[in-house]
């Protein structure tokens, strides 16, 4: 048998026309979760599947419903997708560079950059949450994956949470930060948008913009998200110390600065 | 209750007597010390409440006022009961005055100590009259409507708006809940006021306001008589605001609210001071009216790790019991906290949950103890965090637990939807009646791994507790030794809030609630 996974029991995957798999090659089978806010009963169920149905779905079936309380239904319905997306055409922006894993990073930098490596890093404005910049600069890391704290040759601060912006890039000035990193974790509302947008226009309106990388980070945040808001790389769920170092180290090596540890002299 | 852990009892009760000297220690500094967030609470309790024109508290104004003059060491108390002896008006009148710049308070004559209590006096009784009511209505309504079964199922509301945060809390109500907490706007813990008004702004929760407290009690009271079960409603006393926010709980029959001694310190960066002398007001007014509090150890696990860190816990939960009784609170009244966070991929890590799930209730017996969901291992993979919240059930009901947080399966993506909480009770509904008398049949196999864990965390507790009885509670958490955080005694926020208590100092409603006269 073969090991590709784009081969099947029946039929070759078409990558430009793909579709969700159930337990058949393009059976498009999806599963659904959602309250409507009608009474429970025979129409709220005909309005479930008729709202499946336009939102492109087949054969909506619904499996689960009941009354959340009076004038509030909750569904579970499954559906079989029509619409088709071209796998082979897509692109996502990436953070560039290799990825290494912590004692690969320390000794790169001892090789390559022949100086410490300083980053800041802070859970900016409204947000108290710390568990995102604890996650990547405390020793202990996250899911056995330590923290900057852990790594030779980098020397990180961490702010901790509710950081104005202007005490992040004071902050980053008095030490000579390679990297600021920057936390967000609460997304209600888009406040993470407007945090992380006050960050970049005030790195810009100190003149640092290009001085310093600027880097965030969130459950919330991806590469793509991070350009768009004019930081130089995102990192989301899934990504570690490692990835972080990995990238603001080769970015510091791009950038020319291995003798240039001052801000002022970049 | 046969101890199924096979504890040393000399070690619990080692390190309870730790605590005790701990917190004892801490009461004398506290004693010395009073803060503008105590002074305001004694303000509101004498009826000012409202804004001047630019929308600042009138109990910060008078505050402030009485402060940049330098007569924060004599205590509002006095300021307020001299100013009715020479201007015969009512505290909320002078606060006006003060707040439109008529009057400086402190530039008045002045009368005797005695004539400044007698006159504030009468105001004091009927507040503690107004809180008393409250109690019994609490006690009342449980009565007459009855109340959800232990763990109490607990859940959050979180939108930002009032209004809309009542239709959701309705609606849990409905589905099953006991307990709703309205979570505050995050940054709030920071503000060193509590805003007026009902709001419809806020970020990840809703701000912590008397009137917002006033909607919501009388929401949850329709739904109880609609549904016939006593709703309990719950906030923050916490953060640079702490008693201020006990009071107005106080006031419009909070049932719970989140008070912990040093949590503010460790967490939210607000000076170790100003924290230690703030909760002791909080805890005397929470002890006072019969409202349980909920410790926050829960937070220790989110940034240490749950398995090695457990015995913090214990140690804090010792520390937070000896505050308490220090405020004169009930066993009944202590939610004590701890939370379900080990990581998942632990081998046996159920176990050690058990463990310390067990060991807190055997130290506790009789505390509300308050159980956190998992958190800080929840991915967005919905599924498996249903499963998560699952295992956790199965330990809150086992042990039984008093207060359970559920646990959302979408924690870690967004504030609870309807359904989600929908889920989340159901969840808990169907494991705790399924497994409801589970810790009845079970034992554990004598020097087996869930005995183990425990006797090793309550050793570690009880060596840690001794250590900072040695150091002293303040240098130990500058040394970082809880949660893995750094406090300076002289850093974080607030610290300029804290004054020194003058000879002539008097505060009416502290030994008043404690049961004694002043």
């Amino acid at each position: 048998m073969s090991s590709a996974c784009t081969t099947t029991a029946n039929t070759q995957v078409d990558l430009t026309k793909v579709k969700p798999y159930g337990d058949t090659l393009n059976d498009g089978k999806v599963e659904m979760a959602f309250t409507l806010p009608v009474p429970y009963g025979d129409e709220a169920e005909e309005t479930a599947k008729q709202l499946v149905k336009k939102m492109g779905f087949d054969e909506p079936n619904v499996a689960y419903y009941q009354e959340l309380c009076p004038g509030y239904t909750f569904f579970v319905v499954y559906g079989a997708a029509q619409q088709t997306i071209d796998y082979t055409s897509i692109v996502v922006p990436k953070v560039s560079g290799t990825v290494m894993d912590r004692v690969e990073c320390g000794d790169w930098i001892g090789e390559n950059i022949g100086r410490d490596i300083v980053v800041v890093g802070a859970s900016i404005e409204s947000d108290a949450h710390t568990v995102g910049i604890d996650a990547i600069i405390q020793m202990k890391g996250f899911h056995g994956h330590f923290g900057l704290e852990r790594f030779k040759n980098v020397v990180p601060y961490n702010m901790g949470s509710q950081v104005p912006c202007e005490q992040l890039i004071a902050k980053a000035k008095e030490v000579n930060a390679d990297a600021i990193l920057v936390s967000q974790t609460v997304t209600q509302k888009d406040i993470h948008i407007m945090n992380l947008t006050k960050m970049v226009e005030l790195v810009e309106a100190e003149g640092l913009r290009d001085k310093v990388i600027l880097a965030c980070g969130g459950p919330r945040i991806s590469h793509e998200l991070a350009q768009e808001l004019g930081y130089d790389a995102g990192f989301g769920p899934g990504k570690y110390a490692e990835h972080v170092m990995s990238y603001v180290m080769q970015e510091v090596q791009k950038r020319g600065w291995e003798k240039k540890p001052n801000i002022a002299d970049r | 209750m046969k101890s199924k852990l096979n504890l040393d009892q000399k070690v619990v009760d080692s390190a309870r007597a730790h605590a005790a000297h701990i917190a004892r220690d801490m009461q004398d500094f506290i004693e010395r010390h009073t803060t503008v967030s105590t002074e305001r609470t004694i303000l509101r309790f004498l009826g000012i409440d409202g804004v001047d024109d630019v929308d600042n508290p009138l109990p910060n104004v008078v505050v402030d006022q009485i402060k940049e003059a330098g007569g924060l060491p004599t205590g509002v108390a006095y300021w307020i009961g001299n100013a009715m002896v020479q201007t015969g008006k009512n505290p909320q009148e002078i606060a006006e005055e003060v707040g439109a710049g008529k009057l400086e308070i402190t530039k008045l004559p002045t009368c005797t100590q005695e004539e400044a209590k007698q006159a504030i006096m009468p105001i004091v009784h009927e507040t503690l009259k107004k809180i008393k009511a409250q109690t019994a209505k609490r006690e009342e309504l449980i009565g007459r409507l009855g109340e959800g079964r232990e763990p109490y199922k607990y859940v959050i509301v979180a939108t930002g708006n009032i209004y809309e945060d009542v239709l959701q809390a309705q609606a849990a109500a409905r589905q099953g809940a006991d307990i709703i907490a309205v979570i505050r706007t995050t940054a709030q813990s920071l503000l060193d006021y509590v805003p007026f008004g009902a709001t419809t702004e806020g970020f990840g929760g809703t701000y912590a306001t008397q009137e917002n407290f006033r909607i919501m009690r009388k929401a949850l009271d329709e739904v109880g008589e609609e549904i016939g079960r006593y709703i309990r409603l719950c906030n923050y006393s916490s953060g640079m605001c702490m008693p201020e926010i006990a009071a107005m709980g106080a006031l419009e029959r909070l049932d719970v609210m989140l008070n912990d001694a040093i949590y503010g310190i460790l967490f939210r960066d607000i000076n170790m001071q100003r924290t230690i002398v703030d909760q002791f007001m909080s805890r005397v007014i929470i002890g006072y009216c019969g409202i349980i509090f909920n410790s926050g150890e829960d937070n220790y696990l989110t940034t240490d790790d749950a398995y090695e860190a457990g015995h913090t816990v214990t140690s804090s939960q010792f520390i937070n019991e000896a505050f308490a009784l220090l405020a004169n609170i009930k066993e009944e009244q202590m939610g004590l906290g701890h939370a379900f966070e080990m990581d998942p991929s632990i081998e046996d890590g159920f176990l050690y949950e058990l463990a310390q799930a067990t060991l807190t209730r055997e130290v506790f017996p009789k505390a509300r103890l308050k159980y956190m969901p998992p958190t800080k291992f929840m991915t967005g993979n919905i599924f498996k965090g249903h499963v998560q919240d699952a295992l956790f059930n199965l330990i809150a009901v086992w042990t039984n637990q008093s207060l359970q947080l559920l646990g959302m399966l979408t924690e870690a993506i967004h504030t609870p939807h309807m359904h989600d909480r929908y889920l989340s009770i159901e969840n808990a509904e169907y494991v705790f009646n399924n497994a409801r008398h589970l810790g009845d049949e079970i034992e554990f196999k004598e020097g087996g791994i869930i005995q183990s864990r425990a006797q090793d965390v309550i050793k570690k507790a009880d060596a840690l507790l001794a250590e900072i009885e040695e150091e002293g509670l303040f240098s130990t958490i500058e040394k970082g030794k809880f949660g893995g955080v750094k406090r300076p005694k002289d850093g974080g926020h607030g610290l300029e809030g804290v004054s020194i208590k003058g000879d002539n100092y008097f505060n009416p409603f502290i030994p008043m609630m404690l049961g004694g006269e002043i």
